[in-house]
């Protein structure tokens, strides 16, 4: 690629970056990633912090020798193996498409 | 406690030597077939580091689980269960919940941004020479402990499973398992590698499976009665065995201890180069997040798993009979093994567990052979302009080197506790890496400064609290006038005044503090590369023309 092409090349990329649709993928992108991401660090965190500084409460049996602190563990599986799903399902289904239509629109301003 | 052994059956080995080493050599030669037959000709560089970038989400995902269940996560966290009940359960929940953070932040924009290395998406916008050199340092730290964990656990398994105690057998064993281990990279590449990972991921998730089942089985199936179990046959610990704190519950100091313990592997998964390596081996980004769907399946199912096998290893071998054998914790699995099925499923498991430092290893050479060659000669070095055919040879006689470096590293380091030096390549991954990666993926302002501050900020200061750690030395002896549990095992040489095993609460915040005071105090900034990396990095655009060169 010769040096005019690559910045030609970059100036697609800045170009495309202003659109309403670019910044609409982008939101739509951090509006799931950043509030999940707390979400999951938050529920580590309180089990973490409960484990350590409760052992009390999560040393109670609830039923034979199972505790509050073995399900509270199972629990962050639970949580696991779900947003990992949904954040699948809903990547596939909302964001794919989206990204698919834009770099598709770079390619073709490549060929024209 | 019928079941139990007598502690005189405790021998210092177990099983048939015989058919453990029988075992493991057919996996070697059937792997190493296989390898030959996936691998034929010569490579260029984007086959050797990343097989093209030519595998699915579903096979990269069986080879992440594989690269991920590491002798000391399965060993380990299965032993950690056994001995310390609850507080080695959380262990597997950072090492499995640390995963969505590659899974929503990291892994599809890595995958659009990069092609070979984790500097390659550090550096996008960058100043190349500085930002690769300083990556390439932390890439090199971090693989360096996680190599020697793996081969530390070598040692310590030869001993338990082979019936060898003489020093210079184990150096030996450590030995031929580097030497299998170089043999994988340079025949097989990124591909050979991958294939490997995924064939002893599937043994090892199969043979934990039957052995879950086999200890339930025992219990009718009542995972209380199995806790219960567990308790009557540990005295020391009892029921506190599914209560939290058992380890980490002593005092102030180790309770924060653990909170650093669990920052550090929450935070590390996302920052180790040999996991994010493994994302450049499938070709979309797609494909990445359906690889790290698999990976979190499997991974999870698995750690669930270990909950039962650690579980199962106190209620049925014993803590006292597991503290007694070669390796102590790391023990609990095999021993639990040859209570069920005697030498036959010890055989396969111990098979199992070094084809799992086999393939760990030749997985962590890879990836540091490739920044060597692509970061350090290439783009460094070279400024770019090498030809393929001198960088694929320069990866090759990096890898031979790093295999050398490990073998004499892990004869060095054969009776250090692996978990520990598994911790410190979390927590080196943590501080050094993922604030850097996280900054340039989502920060428009980040710049050169910002990189390299955090950079060797997080490598140094987690490094730096180490050294100056109990862990290494200062630990008051378990017995008055015995050796300190410290790496340092002279009692009397005491240098530590940082009260933390994990640097992880320190250092990881310190990174990310370091790596905004950089870029606030520095002007650079370039809205096209920013533009080009965030464009790519949302739609995916230019990684099949990357994937050409």
């Amino acid at each position: 690629m010769s040096t005019d092409a690559r910045t030609q090349q970059e100036d697609a990329y800045l170009a495309l970056q202003s659109t309403d649709e670019f910044q609409a993928l982008r939101k739509k992108f951090r509006g799931f990633v950043f509030p999940m991401t707390g979400f999951f660090l938050t529920w580590y965190f309180l089990y973490v912090l409960l484990s350590i500084f409760a052992p009390g409460f999560m040393g109670r049996t609830v039923g034979g020798n199972i505790t509050i602190g073995l399900l509270f563990g199972l629990g962050q599986f639970v949580t696991t193996f779900a947003i990992t799903f949904i954040y699948a399902r809903w990547a596939n289904r909302e964001l794919d498409p989206m990204a698919e239509r834009l770099g598709a629109r770079l390619d073709a301003q490549k060929e024209g | 406690m019928t079941l139990t052994l007598t502690a005189a059956d405790a021998a210092t080995s177990v099983g048939s030597p015989a058919l453990n080493i029988g075992i493991f050599a057919a996996f070697v030669v059937f792997t190493l077939v296989i390898v030959i037959r996936v691998a034929s000709g010569k490579k260029t560089a984007a086959q050797y580091y990343t097989a093209g970038g030519a595998f699915s989400g579903r096979q990269n995902g069986i080879a992440i689980a594989g690269d991920y269940l590491s002798a000391a996560s399965f060993l380990g966290i299965a032993g950690a269960i056994a001995l310390q009940g609850y507080d080695g359960f959380l262990y597997s929940i950072g090492f499995l919940v640390a995963w969505l953070v590659a899974l929503l932040l990291v892994a599809e924009l890595l995958r659009n941004t990069g092609r070979f290395t984790m500097a390659d998406v550090l550096s996008f916008r960058l100043r190349q020479r500085p930002v690769r050199i300083a990556t390439a340092l932390s890439v090199i730290a971090v693989s360096f402990f996680y190599l020697l964990a793996q081969m530390a656990g070598a040692g310590g398994l030869v001993s338990l499973l082979l019936g060898i105690n003489g020093e210079l057998a184990q150096d030996l064993v450590i030995a031929v398992v580097g030497a299998v281990m170089i043999a994988y990279v340079l025949i097989g590449g990124m591909k050979g590698t991958t294939y490997v990972q995924i064939i002893k991921a599937l043994l090892l998730i199969a043979g934990t499976f039957v052995i879950t089942l086999w200890v339930l089985g025992r219990y009718g199936f009542d995972f209380s009665a199995l806790l219960q179990a567990a308790a009557d046959n540990s005295p020391k610990a009892g029921d506190k065995l599914f209560q939290p704190g058992l380890k980490y519950g002593k005092s102030l100091t180790t309770q924060i201890d653990f909170l650093s313990l669990a920052m550090a592997l929450v935070l590390g998964t996302a920052g180790l180069p040999h996991v994010l390596q493994r994302f450049y081996t499938v070709p979309t980004s797609q494909q990445a997040r359906k690889s790290v769907e698999w990976a979190i399946w499997l991974i999870g199912g698995f750690y669930l798993l270990t909950l039962v096998v650690g579980y199962g290893a106190a209620a049925l071998v014993g803590p006292a009979k597991i503290n007694a054998a070669p390796g102590k914790a790391n023990a609990a699995a095999p021993l639990l093994a040859y209570e069920l099925g005697g030498s036959v499923l010890l055989g396969i498991i111990s098979g199992v567990a070094f084809a799992t430092i086999l393939a760990v290893v030749a997985g962590l050479t890879i990836t540091t052979s490739a920044t060597f060659a692509h970061d350090l000669y290439k783009e460094v070095f070279k400024r770019g302009a090498g030809s393929q055919e001198q960088e694929v040879r320069v990866a090759r006689i990096a890898a031979v080197v790093i295999g050398i470096v490990a073998i004499l590293g892990g004869i060095f380091a054969k009776t250090q506790n692996i978990a520990f030096l598994v911790a410190l390549a979390f927590a080196v991954a943590a501080s050094a890496n993922l604030p850097t990666i996280l900054y340039s993926l989502f920060w428009k302002r980040f710049n050169t400064r910002g990189a390299l501050f955090s950079i060797y900020g997080g490598l140094v200061s987690a490094i730096a609290l180490i050294v100056f750690s109990p862990v290494v030395s200062g630990k008051a002896p378990l017995e008055p006038g015995g050796p300190s549990p410290s790496m340092i095992q002279n009692a009397a040489v005491d240098f530590h005044w940082f009260p933390l095993d994990n640097p992880g609460l320190v250092s990881i915040p310190l990174a990310f503090f370091l790596g905004w005071l950089g870029t606030v105090t520095s002007k650079e900034y370039n809205a096209r590369k920013y533009a080009e990396m965030e464009v790519r990095s949302l739609t995916g655009h230019g990684v099949g023309a990357a994937l050409d060169h």
